[in-house]
């Protein structure tokens, strides 16, 4: 079972990882040999008078040297290095990780396994859940939401009362496990006029300045075109596809105009990757429960 | 028997007597790992880079990416807690040259693949500190400005004869003559941030999941 393609490369490690050590033990048995001789020289001189005595090796770099030797016989006989031999500890790399892992998991099961059995809103106001869950969050959510969870252009605030994909703590695990794909199509085909209309009519809703006969035109089109379907006929979106309430002061890319145009003609199709496979249930509860915490109280 | 007098005078010899003192270490080294299983054989799911894949590869190599993110995560609780699977030899074996790296002045990037949003990595590379006020990595936003096809996918389909003959040498699979003859097509009016994001995104995707 050999990793190597043949016997051939099992040996030829062998032959020269033990023919190396007895290279070295063969040379200091000559060296050993040596006798000190006061004043005898290599035989040569350079630059007139530099000369290169030729004494024995110290009595402490001998032993060293033989020590040395004789700590490689021994680790070959442990660990794997001779060819396919696995060595008497049987070590590996990928073994010892797993010891690794199976040991902390055993130290925090008992913690998530408390954790997962309790309600989302419970785990939310337990202390030490929220510092396991800023941990988490640190590490695997500060990267697009920011370190103080405001989030940026495109990444969503956790710490206000808006969602996009609803804030019931349901939703928000469901956001976080199986991750969120924004579908906000592009409307090119619109025409920029109506676009533009449309921009305005956005803008009108959240009580921004506009242009009242463009936000008029922008009205009808607003249903004409289908932006209803997803957006409500109040504008107020839809949590299940995700669709914002326009109508609010919350902006994910921005509220100017040349934004909003941009979001209409280009769409918008952000995504929230899925975490459930790489972190685990526990680990998915512990976050949900720090993301409602975040936004507790938030209006 | 040579005398070390002759060794020191001869500069032939010297070089001679070097060379095969270096060469010792690496007989034993480095010559047997291209004769192991496990480092020459992809591991399930892994596939030739894509021609926009590899046009991508081609920038992260040319803006010295390597100098600071590594793609090496290593057997260690702390590593695959923070970045997924370690790596494993077979996931490198369409890298020429591999891209493991030595230092992380940013994190390891060999699972970024689908880690974030096609949108993040757009907004990350043309400013890092749009999303991430902490980063003190370089914004790439001139990646924008440049098509793949006039730069690194200039000579895809020589590129990739390239990958095929080195693919082929080990009895790999690789690209087909189709695959190939379709390379520019593929990458097409991408810019070279277009390139690099696809590079990103298909990055140590086969493992991923492995824990």
């Amino acid at each position: 079972m050999s990793d190597f393609v043949s016997e051939f490369w099992n040996m030829y490690v062998i032959v020269i990882v033990v023919g190396s050590i007895l290279a070295c033990a063969i040379l200091l048995f000559m060296q050993s040999k040596a006798t000190f001789t006061p004043g005898k020289t290599m035989g040569h001189v350079w630059d007139e008078t530099l000369e290169e005595y030729n004494n024995p090796m110290p009595r402490w770099w001998s032993w060293m040297f033989i020590i040395t030797i004789i700590f490689g016989f021994v680790y070959l006989a442990l660990y794997p290095g001779l060819g396919s031999n696995k060595g008497i500890l049987g070590w590996t790399a990928v073994g010892q990780h797993k010891a690794e892992v199976a040991k902390m998991d055993a130290t925090v099961k008992p913690l998530f396994d408390k954790y997962l059995a309790m309600d989302l809103k419970a785990v939310a106001g337990d202390k030490q859940a929220m510092e396991m869950g800023k941990r988490l969050y640190l590490t695997y959510c500060m990267q697009c939401h920011g370190a103080d969870a405001r989030g940026a252009k495109g990444f969503p605030n956790l710490t206000d009362a808006d969602w996009m994909y609803g804030g019931e703590p349901d939703q928000i695990k469901e956001s976080i496990a199986n991750g969120r794909m924004g579908v906000m199509p592009p409307h090119e085909q619109l025409g920029a006029d109506s676009i533009k209309d449309l921009a305005n009519y956005v803008r009108s809703l959240s009580g921004l300045p506009n242009d009242s006969v463009r936000s008029a035109k922008g009205k009808e089109t607003f249903a004409s075109a289908g932006c209803v379907g997803c957006h409500g006929m109040e504008a107020t979106g839809m949590a299940a596809v995700g669709a914002p309430n326009l109508t609010d002061k919350v902006w994910l890319y921005g509220s100017s105009e040349a934004v909003i145009t941009e979001t209409i003609a280009k769409g918008r199709q952000n995504q929230m990757p899925a975490w459930k496979e790489f972190l685990g249930d526990a680990k998915v509860h512990l976050l949900s429960a720090y993301v409602i915490g975040l936004s507790q109280g938030a209006k | 028997m040579i005398k070390h007098e002759q060794i020191e005078k001869s500069v032939g010899l010297l070089i001679v007597l070097t060379l095969l003192t270096v060469i010792w270490g690496g007989l034993l080294e480095i010559v047997p790992l291209f004769f192991q299983k496990s480092t020459t054989t992809p591991v399930d799911g892994v596939k030739p880079y894509p021609a926009v894949n590899l046009a991508g590869r081609d920038i992260y190599v040319r803006e010295g990416c390597f100098l600071c993110h590594s793609q090496m995560i290593r057997p260690f609780r702390a590593e695959t807690e923070r970045y997924g699977h370690y790596s494993v030899a077979g996931e490198f074996v369409y890298d020429h040259p591999f891209q493991w790296g030595s230092k992380r002045t940013g994190p390891d990037l060999h699972r970024v693949g689908g880690r974030y949003s096609d949108e993040w990595q757009r907004a990350h590379l043309i400013n890092p500190r749009d999303v991430v006020p902490e980063s003190n990595m370089p914004a790439f936003a001139f990646l924008a400005d440049v098509k793949a096809k006039d730069t690194v996918g200039a000579d895809i389909e020589k590129k990739m004869e390239v990958m095929r003959g080195y693919a082929n040498a080990r009895g790999i699979p690789t690209y087909s003559d189709e695959e190939i003859k379709g390379a520019k097509a593929a990458i097409g009016d991408k810019t070279e941030l277009d390139v690099l994001i696809a590079y990103l995104q298909g990055m140590g995707t086969a493992l991923k999941n492995v824990k």
